[in-house]
């Protein structure tokens, strides 16, 4: 079954379109990148997908259930998880007490006041940040974290909601080129051993040609090719408007699968 | 409709002078992000200078050299007082730069009177301009039509400076983007102190008009801060146009008010404000922050709960407080009472201000409310204090719900105002709603019940209230509800995209702190046998803000030290020095820039790890 099916969304600021009818499906468990120079309207489009921004027409389904016209925390509580570009955590809490609030959502314990939250749903936390590679950490102030280590905070934080989809924007933007590698191994792993479809945008042709199943991309508001990564990366237009003169990926990929 | 006319022309000339004091209130807000409550203070200071310059200087040209030179003057101490002291505190939060100038505000009002004397003062009428000029009949002041015109002559004259020279280019450059500006190499330390001067300047000069007009006081400057707060918050903050469209908009509004609603003239500008404040959450021509400071507290460490020697501690003090009463006369019993009442009142804003992020300039409106909801159940109802004590906080729970609705659709400074703007609300209708609550007779004959009558008894039902009231925020802040109420704050786009509902968990949390202060407040008002408008007064919201910041954002327990240090010395002071506000202002400026963590945050940071290294981390990692 088909996990998102998006049709003809398009959005507008003033005179810019940031999205001309952008179409395409999500299949369960997948794995799909979104590529496309600054200001193709990625953002714009994950902004639509969970709800941060309402498109101007168009719709986007999960499992058939329409998500246009409804909040972030609506969508989260369809089963829509995500990460930032810019990551967004609580400054305040230690690394545990960032999954522990997610936790603590999804059960919908929000308005309890009696118990302790520290004491609550701690070894579900502390199984998920294990997930990522983050329990070393787990007592630590997220605001003394390192960029690498939040983004895994992140995907810990968003698989506790146990996500149908997850919307990944730039996963592995500011980290260092084994760690990119690492997170997307881990994400992939998960991804698959959950069922959980994942929709990622990445700057990082090593990354998306490694570990996506399938490559969208996207150009001035539109999709201008998608297909297997060997298809995309094949694909004249996408060389031409995206990759420049195609000389660095050319033919023969230039993929060392990083040790 | 002759009268009106000249009403209105008399509300124009009001508006300049306010336009002056708040068009610089906004630009100095604009480029350093410095909300100066001391501004009304600066404002006063001029109208000082200007008087004795005046009683020297003479003539039409004299007259006119000492307003301008009394404007120079201020503005030359504000230009030193930028560098010697905001200087250091502009990496601060906001709030601490707000409780220095609200320290330096309390010092010039004690310095003002030590120099002028308490006595009114009034200026000399403007040399040629003592006659009254014949208006459809009516007679109007001549001096208040240079007034009317001395508004749009300055806006022009800031206009022009903004536009056409490359200073105005660099602070319009600076109010938008400051890290870029510093970035291309412009020396923000000059920028910022000239910008600070020509806000200090625009104030003294606002209050040196007004001297032919009203009578020189030493509390001009609460008065007209209030209302500046209102103009730039209406007109939007770091907008001249705006501050001068807000500024003809409330002077009309104040001139026109009393003659068609004279029963609620206060409350109606407080509420034209709160109607363009959730119309317009920025202001008529205000925009969104740019740069939005990271919210209060989000830089700071985890909130601890309590290991075992921490709880031990609490036991320890709460048996201490319950001996007081062996060793301690009535006297002190009752200054014991108002502390614990206070240290309730300090923890209840901490937790709508430090643990929600919400600042409130008006958490005096919920302990009115709770106060007042007690003298009215007793002049009503004669309810006895069994009863009152329950019910008086009902009054104060449905406003915060009623306030609260509004404020949690705002953020930041914004908000902030917003609740100044329901507490003068409030203080307005008990001020002017004389039938029922007495206005400034107030509701007399609050007494507690025969069994609490001796100051032992009701120390300790007021122990026993506030411990248990005190434990049960404690409860809250680490419960569930606690953590999403303080993820809110944190961040914003990550509760919602975990499913939380941030404006109901904030309404919630408004509301309850709402109620904690309601609950003090009731006590309050037993404690005194009486309740007066001046429990919903801006220095009640004010001592709040000072208590929660002295004591330290960072942690639970310090709103309650900054609450017991603080009102243990202000009654102190009061009792003892003549000069009080002078050493409690300049006490809080050290405090500011010694520990701008606060007492127990301090504490938290430099103190106790000393002591934790012994203790094992209770907090295990399983």
């Amino acid at each position: 079954m088909t996990a998102l099916v998006v049709q003809d969304l398009r959005k507008s600021f003033g005179g810019v379109e940031a999205a001309k009818g952008i179409t395409f499906t999500v299949a369960e468990s997948e794995l799909l990148a979104l590529i496309g120079p600054n200001g193709a309207g990625k953002s714009t489009c994950f902004n639509m997908l969970n709800g941060q921004l309402k498109p101007d027409s168009g719709s986007i389904k999960l499992f058939g259930q329409e998500i246009v016209g409804k909040r972030p925390r609506e969508v989260w509580r369809m089963g829509v998880g995500r990460t930032f570009q810019i990551t967004a955590t609580f400054g305040s809490m230690t690394v545990i007490e960032n999954v522990q609030m997610a936790l603590l959502s999804h059960h919908r314990r929000l308005r309890a006041m009696i118990p302790f939250a520290g004491d609550l749903y701690r070894d579900e936390a502390w199984e998920l940040l294990e997930l990522v590679g983050m329990a070393d950490q787990a007592g630590r102030a997220c605001g003394t974290l390192a960029y690498g280590d939040l983004k895994r905070l992140e995907l810990a934080i968003a698989l506790a909601n146990q996500p149908r989809v997850l919307l990944m924007d730039e996963p592995t933007a500011g980290m260092a080129p084994r760690e990119r590698v690492q997170l997307m191994q881990l994400t992939a792993d998960i991804v698959r051993a959950r069922g959980v479809s994942v929709l990622f945008t990445e700057h990082d042709m090593d990354v998306v040609f490694t570990h996506a199943d399938r490559v969208m991309v996207l150009n001035r508001g539109e999709l201008i090719a998608q297909g297997s990564p060997q298809e995309v990366r094949n694909n004249s237009d996408v060389q031409s408007i995206y990759l420049g003169s195609g000389a660095l990926y050319g033919a023969e990929p230039a993929m060392e699968a990083s040790a | 409709m002759d009268f009106l006319f000249v009403q209105f022309l008399n509300g124009l000339a009001s508006a300049s002078s306010l336009f002056l004091v708040a068009s610089g209130l906004s630009i100095i807000f604009g480029v350093t992000r410095i909300v100066n409550f001391a501004h009304g203070a600066f404002y006063m200071l001029g109208a000082y200078i200007a008087y004795t310059l005046t009683q020297h200087l003479t003539g039409v040209v004299g007259f006119w050299t000492a307003l301008l030179l009394a404007a120079l003057i201020v503005a030359a101490l504000g230009a030193l007082i930028e560098m010697t002291l905001l200087r250091r505190i502009y990496d601060a939060p906001e709030l601490f730069q707000l409780l220095a100038t609200f320290g330096l505000t309390l010092m010039v009002e004690d310095l003002v009177v030590m120099i002028w004397g308490p006595m009114e003062l009034l200026g000399p009428r403007a040399p040629g301009l003592e006659g009254a000029v014949p208006v459809f009949g009516q007679l109007f002041p001549a001096y208040d039509f240079v007034l009317i015109a001395l508004g749009p002559v300055v806006l022009g004259g800031l206009w022009l400076l903004f536009k056409k020279t490359r200073w105005g280019v660099l602070v319009r450059a600076a109010t938008q983007d400051r890290t870029m500006v510093s970035a291309l190499g412009v020396n923000q330390s000059w920028l910022f102190t000239s910008v600070f001067a020509l806000g200090i300047f625009l104030a003294a000069l606002g209050g040196a008009v007004q001297i032919p007009r009203e009578a020189v006081h030493h509390m001009m400057d609460l008065q007209i801060i209030v209302e500046v707060f209102v103009v730039v918050v209406i007109g939007g903050l770091g907008n001249v146009f705006g501050a001068f469209l807000a500024a003809v908009i409330i002077s009309e509004l104040n001139a026109f008010g009393i003659l068609l609603f004279p029963k609620i003239s206060l409350v109606l500008v407080f509420l034209v404000m709160a109607v363009v404040l959730v119309v317009r959450p920025h202001g008529l021509l205000g925009k969104a922050e740019s740069d939005s400071r990271p919210a209060i507290g989000t830089a700071i460490e985890p909130f601890r709960r309590f290991g075992t020697r921490g709880r031990n501690a609490m036991v320890a003090v709460l048996l201490g407080l319950a001996l007081v009463p062996l060793f301690a006369g009535n006297y002190l019993m009752s200054v014991g009472t108002e502390l614990l009442i206070f240290a309730l009142f300090a923890a209840s804003l901490h937790l709508m201000m430090g643990v929600g992020g919400m600042v409130s300039f008006g958490h005096a409106a919920y302990f009115g409310l709770g106060a007042y909801g007690a003298g009215l159940l007793v002049k009503y109802l004669g309810a006895p204090m069994e009863a009152a004590l329950v019910a008086g906080p009902v009054l104060a729970v449905a406003g915060a719900i009623l306030f609260g609705w509004f404020c949690v659709r705002l953020s930041g400074v914004y908000l902030a105002m917003l609740t100044l703007a329901f507490a003068q609300i409030v203080w307005s209708i008990m001020f002017q709603w004389y039938d029922v609550t007495g206005g400034d007779n107030g509701i007399l004959g609050i007494w507690p019940s025969r069994w609490a009558s001796d100051p032992m008894v009701f120390y300790y039902v007021t122990l026993a209230l506030c411990a248990a009231c005190i434990y049960a925020i404690r409860r809250i802040v680490f419960s569930p509800f606690g953590y999403a109420v303080r993820g809110c704050r944190d961040s914003v786009m990550r509760a919602e995209s975990i499913g939380i509902d941030r404006q109901r968990i904030q309404w919630l949390a408004f509301t309850l702190a709402g109620t904690f202060a309601g609950i003090a407040g009731t006590l309050y008002a037993y404690l005194k046998g009486s309740v007066f408008p001046d429990v919903v007064g801006i220095p009640t919201s004010v001592d709040g803000l000072v208590m929660v910041l002295l004591g330290g954002l960072q942690t639970v327990g310090g709103p309650i030290v900054g609450a017991a240090a603080y009102k243990a010395l202000s009654i102190w002071m009061t009792s003892q020095i003549d000069f009080w506000k002078l050493v409690l202002g300049a006490l809080i400026v050290v405090l500011v820039i010694a520990f701008p963590e606060g007492i127990a945050g301090f504490w938290q940071r430099r103190v106790s790890p000393l002591f934790r290294r012994s203790e094992t981390e209770e907090e295990a990692i399983p």
